[in-house]
């Protein structure tokens, strides 16, 4: 049995609840609906327009900070195993590799990237 | 096919631990928060004049949910918005999988690791299935065609990813100092004596870590002070306002899961999983039969859990909810500077002390 058979069987087992949940909200329960129970929630006014408006390009510049500095935590994770083999030279080499992402994340601060107003 | 039975019944309790825990954190949630404003709380629903304390009311609220109406708004993408609550609940479920209850006995002849499965990147297994949350509850946000809904999706969507960043780096601390990814190597290492007599357990070797890494989580489960996906007097109920019925409840259950989710995986790298301090495996085996070590290691990482949910819960109904520019400063200026700073501070001990 590999070692990921336990895994599959844990999918299967949360796909089961996830389903049967999904499964009894649909089917039981009553169905009486409405146009006004149908319509978007906006307080009680009708819906003013599309709510699939823009957005502000502060969360595009999070995401892509986010890609950016969690791809640098997947390089330290494979050095972070091996530090006490590696000894001084794997130290002064990451140390290398976090004052560059150190002098990237100072950047982004200066560039005002991480304020929010 | 004795094989298959022992999966069947780890698989049995790990789910078993997360769906009746989490029901009853719902209960222990409102209970607690009464006494702290000094009220009752729920102690009503009662079998047959039974009350035990209001414990039959996570049971009374299922049943309600279940029978509520279940709608779809107008113009909403009905396929994303009825599998959204799905993705959001589930992560919670497999990522028990990998997270140890007890350490490999001898149990009836057969020799149980107490583990669903050990596999070998056990952490970033964790972390990798905790982040699919994040696309439920986004997609639940966005396919709602409500405005409130997507506010709340993209607050909530910034905010995971931002301390997912500072989860990361945090764990790394952890792997320096244990040399492992593996879950249950990681909490077998705690077992080990520092100095001779201090249990090397996470909190004392990565202190700073500890306090990061439960503060992010806190952030990634999305409730108070980080609540502000939700934030009901501002944005109404953020990404789940469009759901009703047990969809909502889906919503609710995988909040309250992830919060066991998180006291696992922090019991687990912090507070030395199921060590007893002290106290090994092999000393319990020889005062006891494998079952009952198994019954006392199951027991003691209960009993971390629990303590951890409470104090996520007791967190929750202390603190005021932030602004979002203090959120996001608290992530991006503070807590990842000071897991970068802790990275070196650890690597440089670590050096130090070889």
């Amino acid at each position: 049995m590999s070692v990921y058979t336990p895994i599959f069987a844990m999918f299967l087992v949360a796909f089961a609840i996830g389903l049967g949940f999904l499964a009894v909200a649909t089917f039981l329960g009553p169905k009486r609906l409405s146009k006004e129970k149908l319509d978007p929630f906006d307080c009680g006014n009708p819906p003013l327009g599309t709510p699939r408006v823009p957005v502000s390009i502060k969360y595009y510049v999070v995401a892509i900070l986010f890609i950016l500095f969690d791809v640098e935590v997947v390089y330290l994770y494979v050095w972070a195993i091996i530090f006490k083999d590696l000894g001084l030279f794997g130290f002064v080499e990451m140390l290398v590799f976090i004052l560059i992402v150190v002098g990237g994340l100072a950047y982004v601060w200066r560039k005002g990237a991480l304020e929010w107003k | 096919m004795a094989e298959a039975l022992i999966l069947a019944v780890k698989i049995a309790i790990a789910t078993m631990f997360v769906l009746n825990l989490a029901g009853l954190l719902t209960w222990a949630e409102r209970r607690q928060s009464a006494f702290i404003q000094d009220r009752l709380g729920p102690n009503r629903a009662s079998v047959f004049g039974i009350r035990l304390i209001g414990l039959l009311h996570p049971v009374a609220d299922g049943i309600k949910m279940i029978m509520k109406e279940d709608f779809i708004p107008a113009g909403a993408d009905r396929v994303v918005h009825t599998i959204a609550p799905f993705i959001a609940l589930f992560p919670a479920f497999v990522a028990y999988a990998v997270i140890p209850f007890g350490d490999r006995l001898p149990i009836f002849g057969y020799d149980v690791n107490l583990v669903v499965s050990d596999i070998n990147i056990g952490l970033l297994f964790v972390v990798a299935v905790m982040s699919i949350a994040i696309f439920g509850i986004f997609l639940g946000g966005w396919a709602s065609n409500n405005k409130w809904s997507l506010l709340g999706a993209l607050r909530s969507a910034a905010q995971m990813i931002s301390y997912e960043v500072t989860l990361g780096l945090t764990i790394i601390g952890i792997l320096m100092v244990y040399e492992s990814v593996r879950l249950d190597e990681i909490v077998r290492a705690q077992g080990d004596l520092l100095f001779g007599f201090i249990p090397k357990w996470g909190i004392v070797t990565q202190p700073i870590g500890f306090l990061l890494f439960f503060a992010a989580a806190m952030a990634e489960s999305k409730r108070t002070p980080f609540d502000l996906p939700e934030g009901e007097s501002e944005i109404v109920a953020g990404y789940f306002l469009e759901y009703s019925g047990m969809k909502f409840g889906m919503f609710f259950m995988g909040e309250f899961a992830e919060i066991v989710v998180i006291a696992g995986i922090i019991a687990s790298l912090f507070l030395g999983g199921w060590q007893i301090p002290w106290v090994t495996t092999e000393m319990l085996l020889k005062a006891f039969p494998g079952w009952l070590v198994a019954l006392i290691q199951i027991g003691v990482f209960s009993a971390k859990v629990v303590a951890l949910c409470w104090l996520q819960l007791t967190i929750r109904w202390t603190l005021p909810r932030f602004r979002y520019d203090q959120l996001m400063r608290l992530g991006w200026k503070m807590l990842l500077p000071i897991s970068l700073a802790n990275i070196f501070v650890t690597g440089l001990v670590i050096l130090l002390l070889q």
